[in-house]
């Protein structure tokens, strides 16, 4: 199984253990990835406010290097990177004149070759369940998760094309994999803000605020994430949000991957759980 | 009440729908929008009843309102809607009208961090974060704002004190250049 991997500028640097436990997930499961190399900024956030070709500009630029790569299928752990992609490659798709106008853009014909994929998509259903039970060595036996899944694993549909939009499970699915226990709660794809959180940082911590008093009031030891904004907004403002609203969570926010990872037998440094804010080695203690 | 509807009032709907392909004039004014919308509680225009400025044509209170920079695109709205209007690329021609329009921005800040975004973008091919998050503060005039958390960062390695600057920049540049210059030739 290989893939184009595409990081993405976060996690170069704010989400570097979601790089890294992903790299290490993947190794234990046999998926082979291959950087795209001197890959650029997808544009998220802010290139689709400003300027429609440039928001599809910016990402078609890594799709046509995954051709250039001869391969057919790329992964994006960030889901915000992957949903720029998505769009990428479905608006060339259906209107001819925005992907002529791209190619222009970018002095470089796009085939349309390429299928971009979730993370979780992939773990679920080119590795398996099945797999992945095999591989756990260090089951998290007694861990209650709250997965949160956040806006764009599911949302919109026919864009994301994964999962129950309202109460979706696959990251329940592989966290009950590897032997922890998930909580039910409200929560699941609540928006955390994005990037409002640099921008208006009370506005965000509302949002941010509700996130964490449904992960507590269910129960759970810790929340996984699967996206590098979800995971800062929940994880870096806890003592702000304590100042703001009177309640301390101290709730680890851990990336999925850096869970699979340790139940496979990764190392703590090999999934990066030193780099997280809250200090996820209590929780995780008697694992 | 009776109101009377003049022909051109669609116009705006019309436009829009050209940019986007979303035809806002199918809006009937459930409001499952507003009421599944995060950022309403900041609005001052909520989701629907921006549906409804356009539909009458209200043309300078939608490009000057505050919906769309309050909208955080988590498309909750768009999922919801009976009509199927995919509401967040409404939006997304909205702010890039009022943008190129030279409207003025009501959340200021919020101007600030696409401006400064796409400069590290355009500058090294790739964003760089802490660059990025100075720099919004010294726009935000704010250069303390969360001072306490990049020493916190910066001890767990998530923050590289330079840039990664891609390697064929050139390339980047170009691309930027091209959008602009074939913008410029459709206005
Ligand atoms: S959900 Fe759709 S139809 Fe209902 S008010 Fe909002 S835009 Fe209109
Ligand atoms: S996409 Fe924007 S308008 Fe729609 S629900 Fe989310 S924040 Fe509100």
């Amino acid at each position: 199984m290989k893939y184009a991997y595409y990081p993405g500028c976060s996690l170069e640097s704010s989400a570097k253990e979601y790089d890294l436990s992903i790299r290490a997930c993947c190794q234990y499961t046999g998926v082979e990835l291959i950087e795209v190399p001197d890959w650029i900024c997808c544009g998220a956030s802010s290139a689709h406010a400003t300027s429609h070709l440039l928001s599809i500009a910016l990402p078609a630029k890594t799709l046509v290097q995954t051709e250039k790569m001869g391969l057919h299928q790329i992964i994006a752990p960030c889901i915000a990177c992957l949903t720029r992609l998505k769009v990428a490659d479905m608006e060339m798709e259906e209107k001819e004149d925005l992907k002529k106008d791209v190619e222009t853009v970018l002095e470089s014909p796009y085939k349309g070759s390429v299928r971009v994929r979730n993370v979780l998509d992939v773990f679920l259903n080119d590795v398996g369940l099945e797999k992945i039970r095999k591989t756990v060595t260090t089951p998290l036996t007694g861990l209650k998760v709250a997965c949160y899944y956040g806006c764009l694993l599911t949302r919109p549909p026919h864009i994301a094309q994964f999962d129950d939009v309202e109460n979706p499970h696959s990251m329940d699915d592989l966290m009950r994999a590897i032997g922890a226990e998930t909580v039910d709660w409200s929560f699941k794809t609540d928006c955390c803000g994005v990037s409002m959180s640099l921008a208006e940082t009370d506005t965000a911590l509302v949002l941010t605020n509700k996130i964490l008093e449904g992960a507590k009031d269910a129960g759970a030891d810790c929340v996984a994430v699967a996206c590098p904004l979800c995971q800062s907004n929940l994880d870096l403002r806890q003592k702000a949000i304590g100042n703001k609203f009177g309640v301390f969570y101290d709730m680890p926010i851990l990336y999925f991957s850096q869970l699979m990872g340790l139940a496979f037998g990764a190392t703590t440094m090999d999934v990066g759980l030193e780099k997280v804010i809250v200090d996820p080695f209590p929780v995780l203690g008697a694992i | 009440m009776k109101v009377a509807v003049k022909e051109d009032t669609t116009a705006f709907a019309k436009e829009i729908q050209q940019k986007c392909g979303q035809d806002v004039l199918t809006c009937y004014q459930c409001r499952k929008c507003t009421m599944g919308c995060p950022m309403a509680f900041k609005m001052k225009m909520k989701v629907n009843e921006l549906m409804r400025a356009i539909q009458l044509g209200l043309r300078e209170e939608v490009l000057s309102s505050d919906t769309m920079w309050w909208c955080v695109s988590c498309e909750t709205c768009a999922t919801r809607c009976p009509q199927d209007i995919e509401i967040v690329e409404v939006m997304d021609v909205l702010r890039e009208m009022a943008f190129k329009e030279g409207y003025y921005i009501p959340v200021e800040s919020i101007e600030a961090f696409h401006k400064v975004f796409l400069r590290s973008v355009e500058a090294y091919g790739r964003l760089y974060e802490m660059g990025f998050a100075m720099d919004l503060n010294l726009q935000l005039k704010d250069p303390l704002k969360d001072a306490d958390l990049g020493p916190v960062m910066f001890a767990k390695g998530k923050l590289k004190l330079l840039p990664h600057k891609v390697k064929d920049l050139k390339s980047v540049k170009k691309l930027f250049e091209n959008v602009r210059k074939l913008e410029e030739s459709r206005v």
